[in-house]
């Protein structure tokens, strides 16, 4: 009686299994989860839905997803796919870092990578974005103008750094700053020519957060950033309190001389270099 | 029935001779290393004048209890000079934690006078039976008509006090059956900012205060009854001039479930169980200041549900008694600052991250008379302890210091000790030696950014500090005959793994102005004596003469001084009193403070000397005693500050009071 039960029992469990296996073609939706629509853009064949967490671009570090479907809306799957970020000004363009294009983890039709615009467009000078893909052997392109605003606080610098070089860091992480030891993470690249960026590599990243609105102090703990080996930069940020912090910065080169950003330390209360944080 | 009158008389009476009986009652042996401060509307048993001050006003009048002053309100006590971490203040054995991390409302804020009775203190070890204690514990015994007096009585009394406008009314009630009690009172203060010796005003020492409380009591059958009390506080606009915030509401619901049995046994005499639930809500807030740097509000809240089971008993040559007690206490506390800059956030932190005390003890106390002059007390305890951050905000919070930081921590506490006493005639000898643990408190574990306006540090809680442990010897020497008694006491406190705040190099403090951050470090051991002279002496009938002095020390095992300790203090006080007629001349003062901290940002108090005069008749007229009282402190208006006025405010000027005093009281027919 009892075995018999025990096999009922395992008999359902492979349906089920079963079931779950032939039904394997995840709703597009769930690929979304928790991202809103930025913007549309389109050509003559296929559109391409852009995606961001807060359904805007913002200067600093973005991750972008997007979807490509035909005309038809038949979500697209195999496709070979580049960007290409301008900001067109009144005399001169120029590009920002980004990142390569892969598939989102674990998703069939949504692709992933990020950018980093350093400012913001306006109505004479704006960022336009090229995507060109192949699907299936054949090429197509789609040029579209976009809005990128700034954020309240600021997540992204481009300085130039006193080796005469143009730098572009980044925060990516904390992207939910609580009252911790937060994980910190940020992006350096240096500008190799104005339509490219590279990374940095063995530079040293000093935070010094302080809270100005409450007397300028300071946090315990933190942690300078350092290169690992997937090339982000990494440490730890210490957060006593919620509010507003100015994570003051102080960029190394390799040789451990300040390329850019000064100590905050007697009458100076902030670096030239810094980050925001607000929560 | 006859057992039966003689338990109600014990443990009733009038509201007035119920005080002494019950006094008496628990001043038997098992207790006699008990000091008692008499809380009570009869002049001729107080050290008090003032019959109507504050209760921290009587529980200063005691030579073990120093009281830290930060305004005219919530005075802390201090035993035998060890900081009120190191001993435990409870109601009727109740176990209250206050919700200020700035202790500016020790449990003893939360009572009234007209609530208690009077007050036990225990010294050092002796003072474990509902917790951890190395300094030692305070008792404040509620008041209660108890059975059997068929008497319905109540007072009405009036207070006022002129230099800071304290008014003063209060009422009780007390009705008294065979088999049941009922007790209500209710007080409200309220006083203005006080004057100092020199007439000038001190800014944000007012406060208002209501009390109401209720104690009931049912007798089941000759041995068994069941009381329940519940005291409600509500204390508001509280100011205090030594710091640079003030509270707007300080509440406490206190409530108490208690079942006795008499005559268990032929050896066990006594077993009383109680459960209790308290809950304190502090706002601390600067709202009433004009100019801060930056506007902030600190509330705290502490809730503790406890219970305590305690066991009496005796033999021919022992008496004992056995307490287990258990209570668990969350307390949580907060920062909320509103930046200048309307367009920033605010600024929140945990200030205690929620924190969680679960607390299990057994204690044990035996009085063995080895001989007809020789006694020997003894006791020991042990307790289990754990405390337990709940809230994952508050261990990330922690874990920006202490990255390793566990959200749980156990900690097993151990206590013994033993004294010995002979008594030959009139004179009396004591001797004593105790060991003794205590767990670190909230703020010292788990304490963030905690500002000390005294020291100006912010105090930053040390999660991984050890137990602290005593070591006490402690002797008396008294002598009493019909007209002179003396009394010497002395106390030796060697406390290993001293906790104390240390200057942590290279943090940044949070609190605008401060000079540093200190964190919570143990010292290798630090070391307190206390000594103490009593001497009175009756010159003729009713025309007495006492004096006592005081003296403390406190330093490291670096000869660092502690703050807070008091210098050679003195006392002499005549006193005179008749059936209706009394009066008091005293005079108080202490020397230059030589030993103090620099380190914790104290500077050297100055010698004082005041002198005070007070005086009562009383009288009767039908059903109704009236008592009048009035008098004069600091008759010279002197400008003074002592050794625990916190930053060193000036203490209150002349202060003239006038107490008034209406009793009624009317036998009811023996029935129920």
């Amino acid at each position: 009686m009892k075995s018999l039960f025990i096999w009922g029992l395992l008999s359902l469990t492979l349906l089920f299994t079963a079931c779950s296996k032939n039904d394997e073609k995840p709703a597009p939706a769930d690929e979304l989860e928790g991202l809103t629509l930025v913007k549309s853009i389109s050509n003559a064949t296929h559109i391409i839905d852009l995606y961001t967490a807060n359904g805007k671009f913002e200067t600093g570090y973005n991750p972008i997803y997007f979807q490509i479907k035909t005309t038809s809306g038949s979500l697209v799957d195999n496709a070979t796919t580049n960007w290409m970020p301008v900001m067109k000004m009144m005399n001169m363009s120029h590009s920002c870092p980004f990142s390569a294009i892969e598939k989102k983890q674990g998703a069939q039709y949504t692709y992933q990578g990020f950018i980093v615009f350093q400012m913001p467009g306006n109505d004479m000078e704006y960022w336009e974005l090229s995507l060109t893909y192949t699907i299936n052997g054949q090429a197509y392109t789609i040029k579209e103008r976009i809005q990128v605003t700034d954020p309240t606080r600021r997540k992204v610098q481009s300085v130039m750094g006193s080796d005469n070089k143009r730098y572009v860091l980044a925060m990516m992480e904390p992207s939910s700053p609580k009252v911790a030891l937060n994980d910190m993470s940020v992006l350096l690249y240096t500008m190799t020519n104005m339509m490219q960026f590279d990374p940095v590599d063995n530079y040293t990243i000093q935070i010094d957060p302080r809270m100005p609105g409450m007397g300028n102090h300071g946090s315990p703990n933190n942690i300078h950033l350092t290169q690992g080996a997937d090339k982000m930069y990494r440490g730890k940020l210490s957060l006593t309190m919620t509010g507003y912090w100015k994570i003051n910065l102080q960029l190394l080169n390799a040789n451990g001389t300040v390329v850019k950003g000064e100590p905050v330390a007697g009458d100076n209360e902030s670096s030239s270099l810094f980050f925001e944080v607000e929560f | 029935m006859k057992q039966l009158v003689c338990c109600a008389l014990l443990l009733s009476g009038l509201s007035s001779t119920g005080q002494t009986v019950s006094a008496q009652k628990d001043s038997t042996k098992v207790q006699e290393l008990t000091e008692v401060i008499v809380i009570s509307r009869q002049a001729s048993r107080n050290k008090n004048s003032n019959l109507l001050s504050t209760l921290d006003q009587y529980l200063s009048s005691h030579e073990q209890v120093d009281l830290i002053k930060r305004g005219a309100y919530a005075w802390e006590p201090m035993l035998n000079g060890l900081s009120s971490e190191r001993s435990v203040i409870t109601i009727d054995g109740m176990r209250i934690y206050g919700a200020c991390t700035d202790k500016m409302d020790p449990v003893s804020s939360y009572v009234e006078t007209t609530n208690l009775s009077r007050a036990d203190v225990k010294n050092g070890q002796a003072g474990n039976a509902h917790g951890a204690s190395i300094g030692g514990s305070l008792d404040l015994v509620r008041k209660k008509s108890g059975f059997g007096n068929n008497r319905f009585s109540t007072h009405l009394f009036s207070g006022f006090e002129f230099n800071n406008r304290q008014r003063m009314l209060g009422t009780d009630l007390q009705y008294s059956r065979s088999r049941w009690y009922t007790d209500l009172d209710f007080t409200i203060r309220k006083a203005g900012n006080y004057r100092d010796g020199k007439n000038q005003e001190i800014s944000y020492s007012q406060f208002s205060k209501f009390n109401l409380s209720a104690a009931t009591g049912y007798k089941l059958n000759e041995h068994a009854q069941v009381e329940a009390s519940v005291i409600y506080d509500d204390a508001r606009d509280i100011g205090y001039p030594a710091l640079p915030m003030d509270v707007s509401s300080a509440k406490a619901v206190i409530a108490s479930l208690a079942y006795t049995r008499h005559h268990l046994s032929n050896t066990w005499q006594e077993w009383e169980t109680k459960i209790y639930h308290n809950k304190v809500t502090h706002v601390m807030d600067d709202t009433k200041r004009p100019v801060v740097p930056i506007r902030m509000d600190m509330p705290g809240w502490s809730t503790t549900t406890g219970m305590y089971s305690r066991i009496e008993g005796e033999s021919s040559s022992h008496q004992f008694k056995l307490t287990a007690s258990a209570h668990h206490n969350r307390s949580l506390a907060e920062m909320t600052m509103y930046p200048n800059d309307p367009n920033e956030k605010e600024m929140f932190m945990l200030t205690w991250p929620d924190v969680h005390t679960w607390y299990a003890g057994l204690f044990a106390e035996d009085n063995f008379q080895l001989h007809r002059k020789w006694t020997l007390n003894s006791s020991a305890g042990v307790a289990f302890q754990q405390n337990q951050l709940k809230d994952e905000a508050g261990v990330k919070t922690l874990q920006i210091f202490y990255p390793d930081m566990q959200s749980v921590k156990n900690r097993l506490l151990k206590n013994f000790g033993s004294s010995l006493q002979y008594q030959p005639g009139s004179w009396r000898f004591s001797m004593g030696a105790s060991y003794s643990e205590r767990a670190p408190g909230v703020s010292e574990g788990y304490g963030f950014y905690l500002f000390n306006s005294f020291d100006r540090f912010d105090y930053i809680g040390n999660p991984g500090l050890k137990n602290e442990q005593s070591i006490s010897l402690n002797g008396t020497i008294a002598f009493a005959n019909d007209r002179l008694s003396l009394k010497g006491q002395g106390n030796w406190f060697h406390i290993r793994r001293y906790i104390v705040g240390m200057p942590a190099s290279g943090l940044i403090p949070m609190t605008i102005g401060a000079s540093g951050i200190k964190i919570y470090e143990q010292v290798p051991f630090a070391t307190i004596y206390s000594a103490s002279l009593n001497a009175s002496y009756g010159i003729v009938s009713g025309l007495s003469v006492s004096a006592k002095a005081i003296y403390r020390r406190g330093f490291t095992n670096e000869q660092l001084d502690l703050p807070m300790m008091q210098p050679l203090s003195y006392g002499v006080r005549l006193q005179y009193a008749s059936n209706a007629f009394s009066a008091e001349a005293s005079m108080d003062g202490a020397v230059k403070q030589s030993k103090f901290s620099p380190l914790f940002g104290e500077t050297a108090a100055p010698a004082y000397t005041i002198a005070s005069l007070g005086a009562g008749y009383q009288f009767k007229w039908k059903k109704n005693t009236f008592q009048v009282r009035g008098g004069v402190d600091n008759l010279f208006n002197r400008y003074y500050t002592t050794f625990a006025d916190w930053n060193r405010i000036p203490r209150m000027g002349r202060n003239l009071f006038l107490n008034l005093i209406i009793g009624f009281s009317e036998p009811l027919k023996a029935r129920l």
